[in-house]
């Protein structure tokens, strides 16, 4: 029961690590009277793939809904790039370049693919927009094909590509991802964390990447976190979390 | 598949038509007000039908700014505070803040009726076969100004980036924010547009009728009401739909039967449409695949 987050295993992947990019400290969130994080430390560098696992209800959401002050955690500190955010807005947060790929993707159903990303672009005020377009239709070109259909025709796997996508569209410093694999094909999975890593490898996109699905998100990551409860139990690489027979026996055997 | 977790109180729909209808009815009255008070001022000024000519302009841009500046603050103290409550509060509380608009503007202005001299008077013929239509200049005018601020609202709803929040707000909130919205400030801006084209359509009542009091602005307040029901509320062109169907019911009634009658007419439609047809005739229906 180690919650010390395990830098080692940074260099061990082979990479330089970065200077911190968000730090969570001592992080309680409440929903109402029932406390959904007992006080989390989670560190993210620049140019990691962080993962959060945990089984349903652990708090792995909550975590990334925090980050974004929606609810807004009741003790600890977050800081993004030596800002402290805790107190923000979810607004003013996502204006920091935050983005995010939310639980149950939450496409705007009655807009156009296009309008969508449009959306995701905000913030910069539609700068570059056309270059950033082509490259997110470029990695998937479903999506071009799709531009002028609404959000809500689009099968699950096609509006988990367009919640990425559409975060991609505000060049964002720190990429965080909620369960993007959940209800879809392995083809389709096998492609999005494709993308992910893609992402990080050739741009050093900083991701958080919170994930029931394991296995393939302690393979893609450089480290990860087990939360249980509303508490970090673990924390330590990737591939070292992979080979700890806890995790092996809680989140692998039997469950996929 | 099953909606996510977090799609309850979060995603309570804000509904772009149902906050410009709250906007419209309680800044009709507000409209109505503020125009024949700088209309009378003018009139004591000068007495002089060649006054209000010249300033009317001035007196549009003002019964406007102050119409937002109403529904701005109104929005503030009535609506904001009940975001996230259930879907029938706002409804409830708008309804309380034009009873109480209404009152107000009795208690400042003083119950009885309030006129200007006629702005625009005159009539063009149409020669059709044998005999002719005629039209006046101000229902003319009336007609144009209002297809202009549709298509003026239609381009900022469908193509500019403030459209495109006020959208995205009403689909979804807590996702707009996510994305670098500020949507109390998106709200905000609609209240302040919908009155601001409220104080329009309390100009051009003005324009048509001549006189005005306290309470005018509630009968066409519901009316619109009903219009956007009809037409399917959320729906711009919906609504506009629901508006000439409504007027034409009306007219047609007081033609072929009575005109003491006519608001049972208009008023029996959305008794009918919500019903039989309650996502109207444009609308989308409630339930939709997540």
């Amino acid at each position: 029961m180690s919650a010390a987050p395990a830098l080692a295993g940074v260099a061990g992947s082979g990479r330089q690590p970065g200077k911190p990019l968000l730090t969570l400290s001592g992080v309680e969130t409440f929903y109402g009277k029932i406390q959904a994080l007992k006080g989390i430390d989670i560190e993210v560098r620049e140019g990691e793939i962080v993962t959060l696992i945990g089984a349903n209800g652990a708090g792995k959401s909550t975590t990334m809904m925090t980050v974004f002050g929606a609810p807004r955690a009741r003790r600890g500190t977050i800081i993004f790039d030596g800002r402290d955010i805790t107190r923000l807005e979810p607004h003013q947060i996502a204006r920091l370049q935050i983005a995010q790929s939310p639980e149950g993707r939450r496409i705007f159903p009655r807009m156009t693919v296009y309008e969508n990303l449009q959306m995701g672009a905000s913030i910069n005020n539609f700068a570059h927009f056309d270059e950033d377009l082509e490259r997110v239709f470029a990695m998937f070109p479903r999506l071009r094909e799709r531009a002028q259909q609404r959000g809500g025709t689009l099968s699950g796997g096609e509006q988990q590509m367009l919640a990425i996508a559409r975060a991609l569209m505000s060049r964002p410093r720190l990429l965080m991802l909620d369960e993007p694999s959940l209800g879809l094909a392995p083809l389709v999975v096998r492609q999005i964390f494709d993308v992910i890593a893609e992402l990080n490898r050739t741009q050093g996109l900083t991701v958080f990447l919170v994930e029931q699905n394991a296995f393939h998100a302690l393979k893609l990551a450089h480290r990860g976190y087990v939360l249980v409860n509303g508490a970090v139990t673990m924390a330590g690489a990737g591939a070292e979390l992979l080979a700890r027979p806890e995790v092996r026996a809680a989140y692998l055997e039997g469950g996929h | 598949m099953a909606a996510p977790s977090s799609s309850g109180a979060d995603r309570a729909p804000f509904d772009l038509a149902v906050a410009l209808r709250d906007a419209g009815m309680s800044a009709l009255g507000t409209a109505g007000l503020a125009f024949p008070i700088l209309a009378l001022r003018a009139e004591q000024d000068m007495s002089n039908q060649l006054v209000l000519q010249q300033r009317w302009p001035l007196m549009l841009i003002a019964a406007m700014a102050l119409t937002a500046l109403w529904s701005y603050v109104i929005e503030r103290v009535a609506y904001r505070p009940l975001r996230g409550s259930f879907r029938l509060a706002p409804l409830i509380s708008a309804i309380g803040m034009s009873i109480f608009l209404m009152n107000f503007v009795q208690v400042v202005q003083g119950p009885r009726n309030k006129s200007i001299p006629p702005l625009i008077s005159g009539v063009v013929e149409i020669p059709i076969g044998s005999g002719s239509i005629t039209i006046a200049w101000k229902q003319l005018i009336i007609f144009t100004v209002t297809a202009l601020l549709l298509g003026a609202f239609w381009y900022i709803v469908q193509k500019t980036p403030l459209g495109r929040s006020m959208r995205a707000v009403e689909q979804d909130r807590k996702m707009a924010s996510l994305l670098g919205i500020d949507v109390d400030r998106t709200i905000s801006l609609t209240f302040v547009i919908g009155a601001s084209l409220a104080a329009i359509a309390g100009a051009l009542y003005m324009v048509r009728y001549g006189v005005i009091n306290f309470a005018d602005g509630f009968v066409p307040g519901v009316k619109a009401f009903t219009a956007a029901v009809l037409g399917g509320i959320g729906s711009l062109p919906g609504a506009v739909v629901g508006g000439l169907l409504i007027g034409l019911i009306e007219t047609m009634w007081s033609h072929y039967f009575s005109s003491d009658y006519k608001d049972v007419a208009a008023f029996s439609i959305l008794a009918v449409t919500l019903i039989f047809m309650p996502s109207g005739l444009l609308g989308r229906p409630e339930v939709e695949k997540v």
